[in-house]
């Protein structure tokens, strides 16, 4: 694969609206064509910094490159980004054509292009039925799927939403995220998705960067996150993870019944610092056959069934907080267990990582 | 934004200041106003004489206030007891006639009140043969043009709190033993008390400083605040005088819906207390 | 609410009926007389139009109407446009003081008598001769107060969103305004017109102070008020009956706007 080149270069930005820093000093690059996910919880500053991305916000500090070219002073409509809002902020008064004929007019293109891309994109979207109709005439998802047309529309460089699937429900949610990467490959615009739903960005983006209090936490592809968070806070925020609090040793974590957990002890960690170490559910094994480095015996507290597979609540003396472990319905059907049953639980070193507390 | 601001304040805040600084001035001999400083015009004000019309056009617009707030909150009252989607039909007509012309409705009373008027004509009709009952120009009829006027304006004031009022507190204060009359007394009235006040301010105010009711119903017999600036300005020429009542009208005004804030206060704080009863 | 007594619920459709007819019999009374052959309430003689074709005839009567007309809509143009302008420059910012509250809030409860003289001072210490032009430069404070928060009433519920996003598409501040800001809030701007046009008609204290002298800047009401004075005549209940039917229609007119508005 050739070097992928980036697109959007974000160099140091910062925004503060008064005494409160939105974005603390991003640094983040975006490459052409990628489906890129900004993560992190309510209030953390993906809108702002999408918001200055599109031009409605001025960063305090910092570049932001587009094809190299600083756009800092470039007003929102003479950019070639569009942004799709949080709220889709459909123009209530035009019909769904006219909404996504409006960026086209801007342009001040002829009418018969205006008319076959409007009609091009409108079918890709599925809106061709709707296409007479006004915002308070449709459902949410139909909804969406305008405000998203209308971007596209545009052919942008760049397009940025807002979580856009926040107003769906779950099961339209699931549908929804295929979809939007289905447009995506199709019209091969890249895309910057903000979201607080983890678990939408693992299933959609490329790359993704988890971002917390206005900074930087990690950027890196879904599956490097997911295996190997950046620190404690990653990796509790993407996916589930369980925690077990202690002291660093050479090769491990002390835990504070004095049980050992090893694991890779990152360098930065001296000897007798607070640490914890962490283990995936779907990564421990109930009654291991083979030899694991880590082994505890608990008693389940209470089972969930998710469908294919079963959840485990397993209290030991390692955390106050009961370990959660993920076996799947084959297993537990070779072995069933029940509420209030001795278990016995092992993972590998390899599968620990080990962060600051 | 700034043309708005500007033409406010050329036009409002710069003839009301101007205005005030006259009330300061004396008037000069020929009805002119004279340059220099003085404090008499608001010591006229408290004359007996003008005093005396103060204290009048106060009772005046006092018992209108009254008597439309009674009418109009018992209005209000049967608007949002009838069902619910005939309720803006009622209000929209109860508040129509507030939006036809002021000097018209006014003028519609002395069609009925006048020596040969409908009400006259009734009383013939019923068999009534004596001299027909003078009923124009006299306070009753001031009073009534100031209610059938302001009417509306107090049943939309007194209807926004009671349509809001959570039909389950009256049924609990019901379920909890209480007749409909102490219900109404203890739970619905306090609290509709702001719309109450809010309707009693607009009225009193409103009132108090009406020149057009008074002089085309009380034949100019009956001088309210309202004339007297009238006259100071048209009629007697001293302007500053007629400046200094018109600054007394202010401060009644401001006066008045002062109390209404704190009456509101108190009335919000009266709320929440009977919330944390219903509670305990 | 259906659970009141047949005797309660009796009592309220009494009350009701009550209010209506006191509210309404008096302007009923007007209207039946502005049709009676003879004029007078002393006994019904007849429908006949005759009122009304003898307003028609009445030149004072016809020059105060278009005087009033050219007040209320200048004066309705003006504050549209400020008022308009005012609302959307608060409701964007939303931090606006107290005091800029106060100014907006003032001309609706200063009493017209207050308003009136301070003008009429304002306007001869100017020595300015007075005529329409005052009129309408006084009547514009209060129809602009009146515009501003009947636009601002709507604002208070408008998405900014849309703006955005029309920047966003690439439309200049200017188109926004012109295709997306205005076409949104327009039933509000019509509204607060058609009720600043009925203020300004039915106005009469503030036109009697402001008018200066002579009777060529006599308005509609400085002349119903001048007939009213002079005693009862048949021609002020045609005249009365036409005013009424121009602002109830106007008003009906922007309540349906406003609706249309909360519908939305
Ligand atoms: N216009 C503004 N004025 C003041 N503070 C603001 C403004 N916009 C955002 N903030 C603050 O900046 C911080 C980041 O806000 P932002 O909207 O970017 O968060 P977010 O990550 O998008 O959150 P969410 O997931 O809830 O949408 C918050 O603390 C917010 O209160
Ligand atoms: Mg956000």
């Amino acid at each position: 694969m050739s070097e992928p080149r980036t697109l959007l270069a974000i160099d140091h930005v910062s925004k503060n609206f008064g005494r409160v820093t939105a974005v603390d000093g991003i640094s983040l690059d975006i490459r052409e064509n990628e489906f890129f996910a900004l993560l992190g919880p309510s209030g953390c500053g993906k809108t702002t910094l999408l918001r200055m991305l599109a031009g409605f916000e001025t960063p305090n500090d910092g570049r932001i490159l587009l094809d190299g070219r600083d756009i800092a002073k470039t007003p929102p409509n003479k950019r070639p980004v569009n942004l799709m809002f949080q709220s889709y902020a459909l123009f209530p008064h035009m019909s769904v054509r006219a909404n996504v004929s409006y960026g086209l007019e801007m342009e001040r293109l002829p009418a018969a292009e205006i008319r076959s891309r409007v009609d091009a994109i409108l079918a890709t979207t599925e809106l061709v039925p709707f296409a007479d109709r006004k915002p308070e005439q449709l459902s949410g998802g139909q909804k969406q799927r305008v405000a998203l047309a209308r971007a596209l529309v545009k052919r942008p460089r760049l397009l940025l939403l807002d979580e856009p699937l926040g107003a769906l429900d779950k099961k339209l949610r699931g549908a929804m995220q295929l979809e939007l990467k289905r447009l995506q490959h199709e019209v091969g615009i890249t895309f910057v998705i903000v979201t607080h739903d983890q678990e939408e960005s693992l299933v959609m983006a490329d790359r993704m960067a988890v971002l917390k209090d206005g900074r930087l936490l990690q950027c890196d592809t879904p599956h490097a996150i997911y295996e190997h968070p950046a620190d404690r806070f990653v990796a509790d925020f993407i996916g589930v993870m369980n925690f077990v609090p202690g002291q660093a040793a050479a090769d491990g974590v002390v835990a504070t019944n004095g049980a050992r957990i090893s694991g890779k002890v990152p360098a930065t960690l001296s000897p007798g610092a607070s640490a914890v170490a962490s283990v995936r559910p779907e990564r421990i094994r109930l009654f291991p056959s083979v030899e694991t480095a880590n082994r505890i015996t608990g008693t389940v507290d209470a089972l969930a069934y998710h469908g294919l597979d079963l959840q485990l609540h397993v209290r030991t003396p390692l955390s106050p907080k009961p370990f959660l472990v993920r076996v799947t319905a084959d297993a537990a059907d070779r072995r069933p267990v029940s509420s209030g049953d001795q278990v016995e639980l092992g993972w590998d070193a390899a599968d620990v990582r080990i962060f600051a507390e | 934004m700034a043309p708005a601001l500007a033409w406010l304040a050329a036009l409002m805040v710069v003839p009301c200041a101007l205005v005030l600084a006259l009330a300061f001035f004396r008037r000069g001999i020929y009805g002119g106003i004279e340059y220099t400083f003085t404090l008499e015009n608001f010591g006229l004000v408290f004359d007996p004489l003008y005093a005396g019309i103060f204290l009048n056009s106060a009772r005046i617009a006092g018992t209108a206030t009254l008597i439309a707030v009674v009418i109009g909150y018992a209005a209000a009252y049967a608007i949002s007891a009838a069902p619910r989607r005939w309720q803006p039909v009622f209000l929209f007509f109860a508040v129509l006639p507030f939006w036809s012309n002021y000097l018209i409705r006014t003028y519609a009373w002395i069609v009925l009140l006048n020596r040969e008027g409908l009400i006259t004509q009734l009383l013939r009709w019923f068999g009534y043969t004596g001299e027909p009952p003078s009923m124009l120009y006299t306070e009753g009829a001031v009073i009534a043009g100031l209610v059938y006027n302001y009417l509306p304006f107090v049943i939309l004031a007194c209807y926004a709190p009671l349509s809001r009022l959570n039909p389950e507190l009256a049924e609990a204060s019901r379920d909890l033993g209480a007749s409909a009359a102490t219900t109404f007394r203890r739970v619905v009235l306090p609290l509709t008390v702001p719309g109450i006040a809010a309707g009693a301010v607009f009225v009193f105010v409103l009132s108090i400083g009406n020149f057009v009711t008074p002089a085309l119903l009380g034949g100019g017999r009956f001088q309210m605040i309202g004339n007297l600036v009238y006259d100071q300005f048209l009629t007697a020429n001293d302007w500053p005088f007629g400046a200094a009542l018109a600054m007394a009208l202010i401060a009644i005004m401001l006066l008045v819906l002062t109390a209404q804030a704190l009456a509101a206060n108190r009335a919000s704080g009266h709320v929440t207390q009977a919330g944390g009863n219903t509670d305990g | 609410m259906a659970e009141r007594s047949p005797g309660t619920r009796r009592t309220l459709w009494f009350v009701l009926s009550l209010v209506f007819a006191f509210l309404y019999i008096p302007i009923a009374v007007l209207v039946a007389l502005s049709f009676n052959e003879g004029g007078l309430p002393t006994a019904w003689s007849g429908f006949s139009l005759k009122w009304y074709a003898s307003l028609a005839g009445n030149s004072a009567i016809l020059s105060a109407a278009l005087n009033t007309l050219i007040v209320a809509l200048v004066s309705t143009a003006i504050a549209t446009l400020l008022g308009t302008l005012l609302a959307i420059g608060i409701e964007m910012r939303r931090q606006y003081g107290k005091a800029l509250e106060a100014l907006i809030f003032a001309p609706m409860i200063i009493p017209d008598i207050v308003l009136a003289i301070a003008l009429l001072s304002f306007f001869s210490m100017l020595n300015l001769t007075m005529g329409l032009h005052t009129i309408i430069l006084a009547h514009v404070v209060f129809n602009l107060a009146f515009v501003c928060s009947v636009v601002r009433a709507r604002l208070k519920s408008f998405d900014w969103s849309i703006v955005e996003a029309s920047a966003d598409l690439g439309a200049s501040a200017l188109t926004t305004f012109r295709r997306v800001t205005l076409p949104v809030i327009a039933p509000a701007v019509i509204a607060g017109a058609l009720l600043a046009f009925t203020l300004s008609v039915d106005e009469f204290i503030i036109a009697f102070f402001t008018a200066g002298a002579g009777r060529a800047s006599t308005t509609l009401p400085m002349q119903i008020y001048a007939m009213i004075r002079f005693g009862i005549t048949p021609e002020i209940n045609a005249l009365a009956t036409i005013v009424m039917a121009v602002s109830i229609t106007a008003l009906t007119l922007s309540q349906r706007l406003n609706r249309g508005i909360i519908g939305q």
